[in-house]
């Protein structure tokens, strides 16, 4: 057997990358919300002064983000050895076009919101092979890019139901690195696709719970843990709904719940009408930064993050297909 | 004043039948299918007289919910095949709306030159 | 011959599982999709070599194989249904009906001001109606293009929807929105993304009625 992973589906890091720096820019709905002063640039608008088109933007929001990273670390770009990037746009432009600016060796990475710790993990990989000693990750989404190219136009009057989930905008970077303090990225889980029939595109979060449970067992599975082991269990963007079919599918297997979160609930406060809470890349993206701090601070010790992503396209949407979910997770500690 | 009052609680009834069929079919139910639903239904309702007395009693409650438009559409073809036989039955619904559509065309264009969408 | 009647009866005895699949445990449903998936790769490679009437035979055991299997998924779909279902939060029908009426009813009533503006300075009561119609979808656009219908919508639902105005709204939104993509594949194709079809459903009723009431006649 292979003798870096664990059990069936999870990967284990011995020559450990750690997250050294970090960059997140985010909206203005975002920057109001309860974690707004954690964030380090704030947008005043959806648009940058100037831009002509919302796309635009997001890519500046995913460059910045980066840009931020790095000059927290004292880096340029060039330093960095592989950049992983992705986004929720068709061929992931965003993410093409950011890394046409960096001109680094660069891997475009797609699992919808779950692209951040589908980055994260390949990135540790290439540094635990000993491939890299720097990998940078960025991740970004775009309430209204994301809205015009899956369901409506922003403008058109549409109630939206109470399940559906507000995309975030936002966009986050990572550096991650063999070397130096900060947090180690220990284990990751690489999910499957669990698909039970949910085809309501305003209903993300019960379409994808059950790969989120599916990747929290195969993780407790194979690394022999409990619940309680972490500090913190925290999905991606299962929002308030999802959160709930999640807890009730791990109490119905007898898993105590109390640490059970999602970064979709913590991002907006319940009198900002969103509804079923965030969803989009830029959700776990942004949030991760929180946590990371929380971690600093050493209120948690020990975090298993899950990206949860919904694997539709308008296409598929519009042929009535149900949505395959998937979920990757990583285990993220501070030493 | 009757008149008024009329108008109201008959357009609101018709845009409460909307709602409800949005909140209580199982499907997803977006904005396109209810307008192409109510200029079918309104069309039908027209062709078979059910129509008209619904403007005469409530007015503009009934000719501005877009089954008002397929109401236009089928009394076109109507009056389309009255003027002109087999030609009036092909252009009469389009003739009878061409005002509407025009207007639509015309003002969502300039919408989009002159405004920006705010998202 | 034989070795497809092997499969044919081990497809035939999964189909006896339909019915207690829901009380099997994980480890065992796993191990059916198992068997389910090596016999599909099996019949596969088997049609891709086979011809004629024996091709055919494999062609039907493959997408009863198929059948099957999303028999089973079908299954686990509902089982999940119920769990997940009573967890999502109803919308509130009540308040938006009463919410859909009244802005309804405001907007023709709005209408019936402006029509009765119009007979009253000498306009035909047809054309009346007609131009009331273009002064909506003026009004409409002209909403939209401020920012404001999007917000109207979200109270108002149905009530912003149906009315004449919310036909120029999902006009003018989807050709606003276009605008950066150009004026001819942008603006000009997507202005009709709703309206299309409004007016393509609309014409052909129309001529439906316009020929029935021909031969009718």
């Amino acid at each position: 057997m292979a003798k870096n992973k664990a059990g069936e589906q999870t990967l284990a890091f011995l020559r450990v990358p750690i997250i050294s720096t970090w960059g997140t820019v985010v909206g203005p709905m975002e920057g109001e919300g309860p974690l707004g002063d954690y964030f380090d640039k704030i947008l005043d608008n959806n648009l940058y002064e100037g831009d002509k088109s919302w796309e635009e933007s997001e890519q500046k929001m995913m460059q910045h983000s980066m840009e931020l990273a790095l000059e927290h670390a004292g880096m340029s770009s060039k330093d960095m050895e592989f950049y992983l990037a992705g986004d929720l746009l068709n061929q992931i432009i965003v993410a093409n076009f950011t890394a046409r600016f960096f001109d680094v060796p660069f891997l475009g990475v797609y699992g919808a919101c779950s692209t951040l710790v589908e980055g994260l993990a390949l990135g540790s990989t290439l540094i635990c092979g000993e491939y890299a000693d720097k990998v940078g990750v960025s991740v970004s989404s775009h309430h209204d890019t994301a809205e015009r190219q899956l369901r409506f136009p922003t403008e058109q009057g549409v109630q939206r139901p109470m399940t559906a989930q507000w995309t975030v905008t936002g966009a986050g970077s990572y550096i991650l690195g063999s070397s130096g303090s900060g947090i180690r990225i220990t284990h990751a889980t690489i999910g499957k696709i669990k698909d039970l029939g949910i085809s309501d595109t305003n209903n993300m979060g019960t379409a994808m719970a059950p790969a989120a449970f599916d990747t929290i067992k195969a993780n407790l599975q194979d690394l022999g843990r409990k619940v309680s082991d972490y500090d913190l269990i925290i999905t991606g963007d299962l929002g308030i709904l999802g959160l709930s079919v999640l807890k009730e599918l791990m109490r119905a297997e007898g898993y105590v719940t109390d640490n059970v979160s999602d970064c979709g609930v913590l991002i907006y406060r319940p009198d900002q009408d969103t509804h079923s809470g965030g969803s989009g890349c830029g959700c776990s993206g942004v949030v991760l930064s929180y946590l990371l701090k929380q971690m600093v601070e050493r209120r948690y010790l020990r975090i298993f993050l899950i990206g949860t992503g919904a694997l539709l396209s308008p296409i598929s949407a519009f042929q009535g297909e149900s949505i395959p979910g998937i979920a990757h997770g990583v285990v993220l500690e501070y030493c | 004043m009757e008149v008024i009052l009329k108008a109201f609680l008959l357009g609101g009834i018709i845009c409460a039948i909307g709602q409800l069929l949005m909140d209580l079919t199982p499907f997803n139910i977006t904005p396109g299918h209810i307008l192409v639903g109510y200029v079918t239904v309104g069309a039908i309702l027209s062709a078979i007289g059910l129509y008209q007395p619904l403007i005469d009693w409530g007015g503009a409650g009934a000719t501005v919910p877009l089954s008002g438009f397929g109401h236009l559409l089928a009394q076109g073809a109507i009056d389309g095949v009255k003027n002109k036989g087999l030609l009036g039955a092909m252009g009469g619904g389009l003739e009878s709306t061409s005002v509407g559509i025009s207007a639509a065309i015309v003002f969502g264009l300039l919408t989009a030159i002159f405004f920006r969408p705010r998202g | 011959m034989e070795k497809e009647e092997i499969l044919r009866q081990k497809h035939a005895s999964r189909e006896k599982l339909l019915a207690k699949w829901v009380l099997m445990n994980e480890n065992a449903k796993n191990l059916v999709q198992k068997e389910i998936q090596m016999d599909h790769q099996t019949v596969i490679a088997w049609e891709a070599k086979a011809e004629g009437e024996k091709k055919k035979l494999l062609m039907k055991l493959r997408i009863s194989i198929d059948k099957q299997q999303k028999a089973f998924q079908k299954i686990d779909s509902l089982e999940y249904k119920k769990k997940a279902g009573p967890l999502a939060p109803k919308p509130t029908t009540v308040r938006n009906v009463i919410l859909a009426f009244f802005f309804g009813g405001l907007i023709c009533t709005i209408g019936q001001l402006i029509t009765n503006l119009f007979i009253a300075n000498g306009l035909l009561d047809k054309d009346a109606g007609t131009a009331t119609a273009a002064v909506l979808i003026f009004a409409g656009s002209f909403f939209t293009g401020l920012g404001v219908y999007d917000e109207l919508g979200k109270y108002a639902g149905a009530g912003s929807i149906v009315p004449i105005t919310g036909f120029a709204n999902s006009i003018a939104a989807s050709a606003l929105e276009a605008k950066r993509e150009g004026f001819i594949y942008g603006v000009g194709a997507r202005l009709f993304m709703v309206a299309g079809p409004v007016i393509v459903y609309g014409t052909v009723v129309s001529i439906l009625i316009g020929l029935i009431y021909f031969f009718m006649r």
